[in-house]
Parts: structure tokens; sequence; C-alpha cells
């Protein structure tokens, strides 16, 4: 009775606790008594070993002790009073855990005040933890909450980011394409040709310059529908006529460019230039009639240059078409490039 | 506005009514696109257009069309996380009242550019809470109210809701709640932390 007027305490042993109070505050506790045997844990760290008593057993027996190193008997720890501690459980599952050290007054042994550190969200979701097994002054919850909000907005992120990835690819795709026959477009020709002349490459190549003949009287007699299925025909045949590495446009109405890379052979060009011009021959059905065209074709060898360039072999290549077209259509011609150094050779 | 906000009342519509009628109100809204991005962020004029043309295509007033979409807000499947980040807010529906107090500070941890409503929480007497906040800016405030009344479903608890405006001497938004009944049904799960699958 005496004892429990106001002022009867001593100031100086500082605040004492009850074992419920200590409970609320460090949930996650274990108080060792001075030879080293767990005395009570705290209701959270007990349920992280359920139907396992620590109570009564050795705290190094129960625990790994990680940090400080080479601590191998509890007089030893002892003496380490506010060290910080890195241990985990010697027996599966081996949650891992930090904490504090801290000796008591009175020689009552001391008191580890442990958290599941990094490992929180495995440790939370593994026995099922909630809200109250946390202090309120513990931002546990809190840090879960923002773990996960943001891998909710990263995952948003992610999927904003392949979006507009692909809209990116679907825009540079449109940008190189010719949206009736799905060949390429001038840029997208002008952009090789200006990698396959690049002086460091020195990869030969052929350009063929092709132009439909008779492509104007199907348009003017079947209208431009059967135009337009013709030129899809021709893109068509084009593909089939080349290899996968070949680049075959359409540069205009029907005025097409097919570069056949790593090959400068003229004769292997000129097979391949007769042979699409065989096939274009043959008769194109379309809604009940027939479509009847051939094709002019030019090229120009880029080997045939000291130095190509994509201007001077599209000129070069666009006079060949010419002179197939003068010579009665339906034909190749290779444009002849007097070489530099033999011509150099002729005139000395 | 943030995008998120559009592409809520985007999935409400296109989930409850229909891709046609959100197709619809794009084109009366006058966006000039049909798709909202969680991620990005848009003129506010943007979205009152949106909910003016939804008031017009869907022939149902403001208000509760407002409240139905923060309602879907909190329960359709997708917005899961969502409703895992409002639970964070307590372990009952009373608890989770309060925790509209720092709502405003918790979002801003995480998503800095949302700008959500500051709430002040009163407890009156057990079980009889009043809600008060500002957001007549945005014109969304009854959204607020379909939300709290899906989290009320989603803890289990019964509980009646009201909404009143921001009032004309400036009093702000204010929803009142009465808690009947904090265990009328099973809530919905809820783990503080999901194993990794």
């Amino acid at each position: 009775m005496a004892g429990d007027g106001a002022g009867a305490w001593d100031a100086t042993t500082g605040p004492r606790l009850t074992l419920c109070g200590l409970d609320r505050l460090m949930p996650l506790h274990v108080w060792v008594g001075p030879t080293g045997h767990v005395q009570r844990v705290g209701p959270t760290l007990a349920k992280l070993r359920p139907g396992e008593g620590l109570a009564g057993r050795r705290l190094l027996e129960v625990f790994e002790l990680r940090r400080p190193r080479g601590v191998h008997r509890f007089a030893d720890l002892l003496g380490r009073d506010g060290a910080k501690l890195q241990l985990s459980f010697r027996a599966a599952p081996r949650t891992s855990l930090k904490g504090a050290f801290v000796r008591l007054a009175d020689g009552q042994g001391a008191l580890l005040d442990l958290s599941p550190g990094l490992s929180v969200t495995d440790t939370v979701a593994r026995f099922g933890l909630t809200g109250s097994d946390f202090p309120p002054s513990d931002p546990t919850v809190e840090m879960l909450y923002l773990i996960e909000a943001q891998s909710a907005i990263l995952a948003e992120s992610r999927k904003l980011n392949h979006r507009l990835d692909e809209a990116r690819l679907a825009a540079e795709r449109e940008a190189l394409t010719d949206t009736l026959t799905g060949l390429r477009n001038r840029r997208a020709l002008e952009h090789l040709l200006e990698r396959l002349t690049d002086a460091h490459l020195a990869e030969p190549f052929g350009l063929m310059h092709l132009d439909l003949d008779y492509f104007k009287q199907v348009n003017d007699s079947l209208g431009h529908a059967a135009g337009d299925h013709v030129l899809c025909h021709v893109a068509k045949v084009l593909g089939e006529e080349t290899r996968r590495d070949d680049m075959v446009a359409r540069i205009g109405g029907d005025e097409f460019v097919v570069i056949c890379r790593r090959c400068d052979d003229p004769a292997t060009l000129d097979r391949i230039a007769r042979r699409i011009i065989a096939r274009l021959e043959v008769p194109i059905p379309y809604a009940g009639h027939v479509c009847r065209v051939s094709a002019s074709i030019g090229t120009a060898i880029s080997s045939a240059y000291a130095r190509p360039t994509s201007a001077r072999m599209l000129r070069d290549a666009d006079r060949a078409l010419y002179a197939s077209k003068d010579g009665g259509r339906a034909r190749h011609t290779l444009f002849a490039v007097a070489k530099p150094g033999v011509a150099g050779r002729k005139t000395s | 506005m943030h995008g998120l906000i559009n592409t809520s009342i985007q999935s409400f519509v296109m989930q409850v009514y229909g891709n046609a009628a959100w197709s619809e109100i794009c084109l009366r809204a006058d966006l000039g696109f049909d798709r909202f991005e969680t991620m990005l962020t848009y003129d506010d004029g943007l979205t009152e257009a949106v909910i003016e043309a939804a008031v017009d295509v869907l022939g149902k007033d403001r208000g509760a069309i407002l409240e139905d979409m923060g309602h879907h807000l909190v329960t359709n499947p997708a917005s899961e996380p969502l409703r895992r980040l409002l639970r964070f807010g307590g372990e009952n529906f009373a608890d989770f009242l309060h925790s509209l107090d720092e709502l405003h500070d918790r979002v801003r941890l995480a998503l800095p550019d949302l700008e959500l409503p500051r709430f002040d929480v009163r407890e009156h007497a057990p079980g009889s809470f009043s809600l008060h906040f500002d957001w007549s800016a945005s014109g969304l405030g009854q959204a607020v109210l379909g939300a709290i009344r899906a989290m009320a479903d989603d803890y289990g608890t019964l509980a009646v809701l009201d909404y009143a405006p921001r009032g004309v001497h400036g009093e702000s938004e204010t929803i009142t709640v009465s808690l009947l009944e904090s265990h009328h049904a099973a809530g919905r799960d809820f783990a503080l932390a999901r194993a990794e699958p």
C-alpha cells in the first residue's frame, strides 16, 4: 500500500514496464535471463515459431548469431551492451532478423528487440501477420503499403512503355511501308541505299529499276481497283523472285526498285530480271477479266563504280530502264559504266 | 487530372456499359482519342467533358454515375491492387475510416502527382462518423461516397452513408457514416503481404 503513492518510485532506475506494456511496445522482443536462457518472447515473435516454445531454451541454441561475429557464449554477448544484432533461427524456416541488444539493470539479463528487416514481406506473408502484430509506431505496415503501391505503379509503367514501344514500331513500320502493296517505300529504299553505298561497308549489290508496261491500259479499261490488284500481284511476284535479304520497294505509281544484295554478277542479275519479266507477262485474272502487263527493267551494279552513290546508281538504272523502253519494252538492260581505271589505261 | 482518375472512369464505363458507350462518350467529349493512360496526366477539362458526355450518353444523373464509378473502382477485379492498398488503412472499417485522415499523405508517398482530397475524420459517438473533405474543384465528390460504401462491404460491415455537397457558406463536402453492424457479413480476404506466387 505504501509503495503505491505518487512519488514513491525512484526516477533514477528508469521506467518499469509491465510485461503487457513490453509486448505492445516490442512485440518481437526476447528477454534473456542472466544465464543466457530465454525468459520470454513477444507475441509477434512467438508467431514466427508456431507450436514451438522458446522459453527456457538457450538463446544461442535458438538463434545463430551473424553479427556481432565471433560471439559464442552469452556471457560474451552481455559485454556488448547496445550491439546491433543480425541473427537467424537455427531450425527451418531460418527466418533472419535484425535488432538491438540491450543489457538490463540489476542482473536481469538482456533484452533483444528484433525486426524482420528486409525479409519483411516474406515474413509477414508466411506467418500471416497483420497490422496489430506491429506497434503503431513501427513503420512496417507503411513500408508494406509502399512496396505494394510501388510495384503496382511499376507494373502500370511497364504496360505503358510496352504500348508506347509497340506504337513506335508500328509508326516506323508504317513510315517505311507502301500501304497498298506492303512493300517498302522510297524512304526505306533511300535508307538502305545510304547504308549499302557507305564506303566502309563495300557490300556489292545490284539495283534494278522496274517500270510496268501497259499498266495505264489496265487502269483505263478496267478501273483503278483492277490497277491496284495488278500492283499487289506484281509485289507478290517480286517478293517470290527475290531472296529474303533483298529489298523490293514501290517508289511510284507503277515503278519498283529491287536491291539484290551481295550480287554483282551481270549474268545472274540478267537472269533474275528476265524471270521477273516472264512471270509478269502471265495474264492476271481479275473479276472475270484478265489484265495483261509486262515490265521494262534497267540495272546498275555497285561494283562498276569506284565510289558508288545512291543518286548516281538510281539515275543510271533509270537510264538503262529507258533504254529498255526505247528498245521495245519487256526487256532488261544493264547500265554499262566505263571503269575510271580502265578508261585511264585506254587513253594512256 | 491524373490519368488514374480518367482511366477509372473509362474502365467503369467500358465494363458496365460496354465499349460502344465509351466510344460514344469519347466522341461527344471531343477527346480526339479513346484511351486514357494511367500513368499520364491530362488537362482537368477533359475529365469534366467526359463526365458531362457520360451523363448524356448513359442517361443518368451525375451523382449516380460518380457513385457507381467509385463503387466499381473498389469492387472490380482489375483494381484489386487499389482495394488492397485501401485495406492497408486498418483492420476493421472503423479503423479504415480513421485512416482516411492520412490518405492524402499516404497516396502522396506512392504517387506524388495524384491529388486526392484531404479528409477530416470525426467520430461523434461510437459508430457515428462524419468525413469532411473538399474535392469540389474536381466535381468528383460522389465517387468518394461510392468507394467508401464499397469498402464497408469489403470489411463485411453494414453501414448507412450519406453525402452532402459543398454548402453555400463554404462548408466542405461531407459524408456521414453510421455503422450498424461491424460483422454483418464475411468481408473479403486481406493479407498484409502475399506470398510470392
